[in-house]
């Protein structure tokens, strides 16, 4: 894995931008209502999230994507086989499980949680005030001009954006995080 | 002259020294200052020449509708024509210069034209440069441009040094304007507890109230404001922001902002705008109004101010505007002004009251400190030059006989007052027209809705016609309980209006003469009279919009905030309509100009457009790739080595190809993965052929088209599983694609069982291409790909070079070819091996152009370029790849229309040049005759020409009318330089028209 886009980038300012190693990723489309998915999701020790939100499970996470559709998160390598036991778990029910990790370029933010959030309210048009986006709430939004989803976890704020835009995700983060730009809002 | 008083000041800091230079001069001015205070006070009154006669112009205002005072700001990189002195906050260094002057603005060879203005009457330009339309462009056009327009645009090699950004606010509240009634909805809605974001467009709080006086809650206003500002501010749910504009209101509570972040202190860290997108719940407007100028003959002379402005200067910034300041009004407001004066020490030799009966109690007041009111009066002309030094008196009522002169050297004018009410126009607000005050007002029962029927905006203060304190305190109250549906809360006891009415007064003196009426100015920026307006409607431009354009009235930068009403007014008279009938001109956003780089926010330099990289992208930048943007992503174009034309890195990339191995960065492909029971069904609806047939493990080209029959995409399906498969689309149309099918799943065929993906970044896909390419791959190793075990237009999954891989065999250049799909974090590393493994077989990266040719020498057609949104398949000689068997596909029914389904179209052929050259991409086939507009007719169009190294000629496809019919016809081609170049029809395959070399 020689080619991880933006791996290891960091833009220090306002708050911390860095681009994150190898993230396991799993699309999932189904009815998310279908009691297969429930037990699919409970042989992997996981439970179906809310709309909007996460769930989690050590280095497993699911994250709500849309009313059909799911994303896993997992350490890399176990992505594979993760994926094959809940295409096979859900082998009766009508679901899409693919792998997607290498789709995608993930980025964290780190600082103080005001900055973090003014940080992406420069560049998404989603409401970052803490009562409209707390910690676990997933969102599917925009980026400036390219789509991310973004949450808050742990006291980071987490991006995850398609490859091919990684360079720009991180020039924007880092621009929007830049070291005087405050705006004091928030 | 204008000066700066001993005395006084309550925004300016004595104590802090700036400089500044305007047009070169040294000046000094203090912190606090705005750049108009800070050049009255250096007593330079004319700041500026007009726009068509160039005359002399002075500082009119103190605030944002400033018409005359626009300067050019800073230098080289920084500079910025057209900003108000008015609304400019001083800063150490501020280096000014006025415009639209030649030579110098003292000496003005423009000037002229004031003289001649008679011959450059409203509409002149649309009269005087109609004919002959050959001039329009290279002659009238650059002599209109010379001689007008304001500020120069800046050096086109100067770049914007500064940063700029946007933020995104979502709020229950968002105030607008950070005068009294502001201030106090905000804290109302504060103290409910809602989140509130009030804002103000100046650096300072409080509107007018400080300078006009009055007491709220037993304090005086300034004292209220600083409290009023201390108990929001420790509100954790209240948000203040000075120097930010509220400059648009839209639909659903959306509104725009823009900050002057470091505009006051030029270079500092950050940005220098920041536009702010706000979703506000509801949106309280408190914009205050701006004063009417009156209209009689010279009003526009420098020393001719607004009386609020000769106020504001007087009390905010210790500035007179002159040692002898004639007041003239047609409301109590103005005498404020001439108290001030007198509060100041300054000479005031009268009050000219229009009123026959004058004013109230101020105006009582005012006589009982002495000062001279001539009741009934009016202005028949100011008399000076580069400025005011009399007025004549006359009868407000008469033709304008001079009763009377009065020396002076500053003008306070008053013509009453206008609420601000664009911000609520913006967003489809309505307004009544109020015959007492002779105003707009909004009118709160038309007002904006949001998507619930409820009000999402109201208008507070004097922007909603309330002009005393009290009156506007009880209205910020209510304004913020109408929009929440709370309880009106108790005003706070404030001094209440005790003001006699005003009197319209919208020609001074109402029976001025033609002389008289022609030196009246309405719009001060673009020079419009009382007289052009007349004539406009006059000549039948009796709707307010037509004669806005035909005057030009309001219609510069500061878009008729002085001008407006004035120009109604003459125009309702002229025409013998009431002002309501009239109508007002339409308000759109910005409030006021805001600069195009907060706009622009982050997207400039790298961020200006998001480039879309492959895995590889990197190693094509290292190895000298010329970049082809296809969508937003960069593909390469070609590998020009050291010393190489682009032209011969193409030619010697097909070779390489066609003899030996060529790589093809294929990633940026559409990947759509398509599972489900009805999986075979959707992808039959999907492409023009029949997908469901297709057995897992094998590959088949597809068409896809829109439901209006037109090709849309084209690309290879690969059938993974019974319920599985995977469609491939053209680069750009991935994301386009999976759009449409989306759209089929989720409203027309929502019941079929069947999940879409989008996988295209998921993979990096490489095509090995070539009669070395089986050689390759056999030699990394890792899976079976002979003949045999991976057959033409199969695929297998397996591992290269101890890579994953899913391996296709498929051909879009006619060769022995394979594309390798891996992971994309393991992109890199297969390329690398490729690479590497490849030297002995002499491996040539090639670029899309090589592709292009590789594919036209096989006669393969490309989305884009043989199909333009009017192609349909049957046009490319695709019937082969339409299935007679479906009932239906998407397109289906479109394509048995009778012009669809009819012989008589321009259809696919190839072409040979007689002599080998290549013919223009887009040339047209000419045909006999010309058509209704004279054109030469055409009967085909080349959709794609290059120089084939394989065949060492050019060669070409074309959509011809019959083309296929029409095999060995010679066809000429029009070349943009009048020749005409012989082409033969031939069919479209040029190479290997068996198929052998990729069926190896």
């Amino acid at each position: 894995m020689s080619n991880i886009a933006r791996d290891g980038a960091r833009a220090e300012g306002e708050v911390l931008v860095e681009g994150q190693g190898p993230q396991g990723m799993i699309s999932l489309r189904c009815d998310l209502g279908a009691a297969a998915l429930k037990t699919a999701l409970a042989g992997e020790g996981l439970a179906l999230p809310a709309p909007l939100s996460l769930t989690r499970e050590g280095a497993r996470a699911v994250l709500w994507m849309s009313p059909d559709e799911l994303m896993l998160l997992c350490p890399y390598d176990e992505a594979p086989a993760l994926c094959a036991r809940l295409s096979e778990a859900l082998s009766g029910t009508h679901a899409l499980v693919a792998v997607v990790s290498d789709a995608r370029a993930a980025f964290r933010l780190t600082g103080e949680e005001a900055l973090l959030r003014e940080t992406l309210a420069k560049l998404t048009p989603a409401d970052m005030r803490p009562e409209a986006m707390p910690e676990g709430c997933v969102r599917r939004t925009r980026l400036a001009q390219v789509a991310a989803a973004i949450w808050f976890e742990a006291g980071a704020a987490h991006v995850l954006a398609f490859r091919s835009g990684a360079d720009y995700v991180f020039g924007a983060l880092a621009y929007a995080g830049r070291s005087g730009a405050r705006v004091g809002h928030l | 002259m204008s000066t700066r008083l001993a005395q006084g000041g309550r925004l300016i800091d004595r104590a802090k020294t700036l400089r500044f230079t305007f047009n070169g001069r040294q000046m000094k001015g203090y912190a606090g200052d705005t750049l108009a205070a800070a050049l009255l006070a250096g007593d330079q009154m004319l700041v500026g020449r007009s726009f068509k006669y160039h005359r002399p112009r002075g500082i009119l205002a103190s605030g944002a509708e400033e018409p005359n005072a626009l300067v050019g700001l800073g230098t080289g990189d920084r500079f910025e024509p057209n900003q108000r002195a008015t609304v400019t906050e001083l800063f150490e260094g501020l280096s000014a210069g006025s415009q639209n002057h030649w030579p110098s603005l003292e000496y003005d060879i423009g000037a002229i034209n004031t003289k001649l203005a008679r011959f450059l009457p409203a509409g002149f330009y649309y009269k005087t440069f109609m004919q002959p339309r050959a001039f329009w462009k290279h002659v009238y056009e650059p002599f209109i441009r010379r001689s007008a327009g304001l500020g120069k645009a800046p050096a086109a090699e100067a770049r914007d040094p500064d940063d700029y950004e946007h933020y995104y606010a979502h709020v229950d509240l968002l105030v607008i304007g950070g005068g009294v009634a502001g201030l106090q909805a905000a804290r109302i809605a504060g103290q409910a507890g809602r989140s509130v974001l009030l804002i103000e467009q100046g650096p300072v709080w409080g509107g007018r109230a400080p300078v006009d006086g009055g007491e709220i809650e037993g304090l005086p206003a300034e004292e209220w404001v600083d409290r009023t500002l201390e108990e929001l501010t420790a509100m954790p749910n209240v948000r203040l922001r000075a120097r930010t504009l509220g400059a648009g209101l839209y639909d659903h509570g959306y509104a725009i902002a823009q900050e002057r972040v470091s505009d006051h202190a030029p270079g500092a860290q950050g940005p220098r705008h920041r536009l702010w997108r706000i979703r506000a719940e509801r949106i309280v407007t408190a914009t205050g109004a701006i004063e009417r100028p009156l209209s009689f003959a010279g009003n526009d002379l420098p020393g001719v101010m607004l009386a609020s402005a000769v106020r504001d200067y007087l009390v905010n910034y210790a500035v007179s505007p002159g040692d002898r300041t004639v007041v003239v009004t047609n409301n109590d407001d103005a005498y404020r002004t001439a108290l001030a004066l007198l509060d100041a020490g300054l000479s005031l030799p009268a009050i000219i009251d229009a009123r026959p009966a004058g004013g109230g109690a101020l105006m009582a007041e005012a006589e009982a400190r002495g000062i001279r009111v001539l009741k009934g009066k009016g202005i028949a002309k100011a008399t000076g030059g580069a400025r005011i030094t009399a007025v004549e008196v006359c009868a407000q009522a008469g033709e304008g006989a001079c009763e009377e002169t009065i020396t002076c050297d500053a003008l306070a004018m008053s013509g009453g007052w206008s609420p601000v009410v664009h911000l609520w126009s913006h967003v489809g607000g309505k307004l009544n027209w109020d015959e007492s005050e002779n105003f707009f007002r909004p009118d709160p029962q038309r007002g904006p809705v949001n998507h619930d029927g409820n009000a999402h905006v109201a208008v507070a203060g004097a922007a909603n016609g309330h002009l005393g304190l009290s009156e506007i305190l009880e209205d910020a109250g209510s304004a913020a309980a109408r929009l929440f549906g709370s309880a009106v809360p108790e005003a706070p006891e404030a001094s209440p209006r005790d003001e006699a009415p005003m009197a319209p007064v919208w020609l001074m003196p109402q029976g001025a003469k033609q002389a008289l009426r022609a030196k009246a100015w309405l719009d001060f920026q673009n020079d419009v009279k009382v007289t052009d307006v007349q004539l406009a409607a006059q000549e039948g431009f009796t709707s307010v919009e037509h004669t806005k354009r035909y005057t030009t009235l309001g219609m510069a930068t500061d878009q008729g905030k002085l001008s407006n009403i004035n120009g109604l007014a003459v125009l309702s008279q002229a025409l013998g309509e009431g002002i309501p009938q009239v109508g007002t001109t339409t308000f759109r956003p910005p409030y006021t100009p805001i600069s195009l780089a907060s706009i622009a926010g982050e997207a400039k330099g790298a961020l200006f457009q998001p480039v879309r990289k492959t895995a590889l992208h990197g190693w094509h930048e290292a190895h000298g790739a010329t970049w082809e943007p296809v969508g937003h992503w960069r593909r390469p174009y070609a590998y020009p080595r050291p010393g190489e034309s682009v032209e011969d890195a193409v030619n010697r990339e097909v070779t390489a190809v066609r003899e030996g191995l060529g790589l093809l960065d294929a990633s940026t492909l559409g990947k759509i993965l398509v599972k489900g029971p009805d999986a075979g069904r959707f992808m039959d609806m999907l492409y023009t052929n029949m997908m469901s047939s297709l057995k897992p493990g094998a590959c088949r080209y597809g068409l896809m088209c829109s439901e209006n029959g037109f090709l849309s995409d084209d690309g290879v399906v690969a059938r993974l599983d019974e319920e599985t498969f995977l469609c491939h689309t053209t680069t750009g149309g991935a994301e386009r694609i999976h759009a449409h099918m989306e759209e089929w799943l989720q409203t027309e065929w929502w019941d079929w069982q069947v999940w879409v993906l989008n996988l295209t970044e998921q993979y990096t896909q490489i095509g090995v291409v070539g009669p070395k390419s089986r050689a390759v791959l056999e030699k990394l190793g890792g899976t079976d790909v002979s003949a045999e075990a991976l057959p033409f237009m199969r695929w297998c999954d397996g591992e290269i070079g101890g890579l994953p891989v899913r391996i296709f065999r498929i051909s879009f250049s006619g060769e022995l070819s394979f594309e390798l799909a891996t992971p994309a974090h393991h992109g890199r590393e297969l390329w690398d091996k490729l690479v590497a493994a490849g030297e002995e077989f002499g491996v040539t990266p090639y670029g899309t152009e090589a592709m292009h040719v590789l594919r036209a020498e096989k006669g393969f057609i490309m989305i884009g370029e043989e199909t333009d949104g009017t192609v349909i398949p049957q046009d490319l000689g695709l019937n082969w790849a339409i299935s007679k068997k479906k009932t239906d596909y998407i397109g289906k029914r479109a394509q048995a229309r009778s012009f669809m389904d009819n012989p008589d179209r321009w259809q696919l052929v190839g072409l040979e040049t007689l002599d080998g050259g290549v013919l223009p991409d887009g040339a047209y086939a000419v045909a006999p005759g010309k058509n209704d507009n004279g054109q030469v007719n055409t009967q085909g169009r080349v959709t794609s020409s290059y120089h084939s190294p394989t065949l060492g000629r050019g060669i070409a496809m074309a959509l011809v009318h019959n083309g296929p019919e029409r095999m060995g016809e010679v066809l000429e081609f029009a070349m943009t330089d009048g020749r005409r170049v012989p082409a033969k029809i031939t069919g479209t395959v040029f190479f290997d028209p068996e198929g052998e070399k990729q069926n190896v």
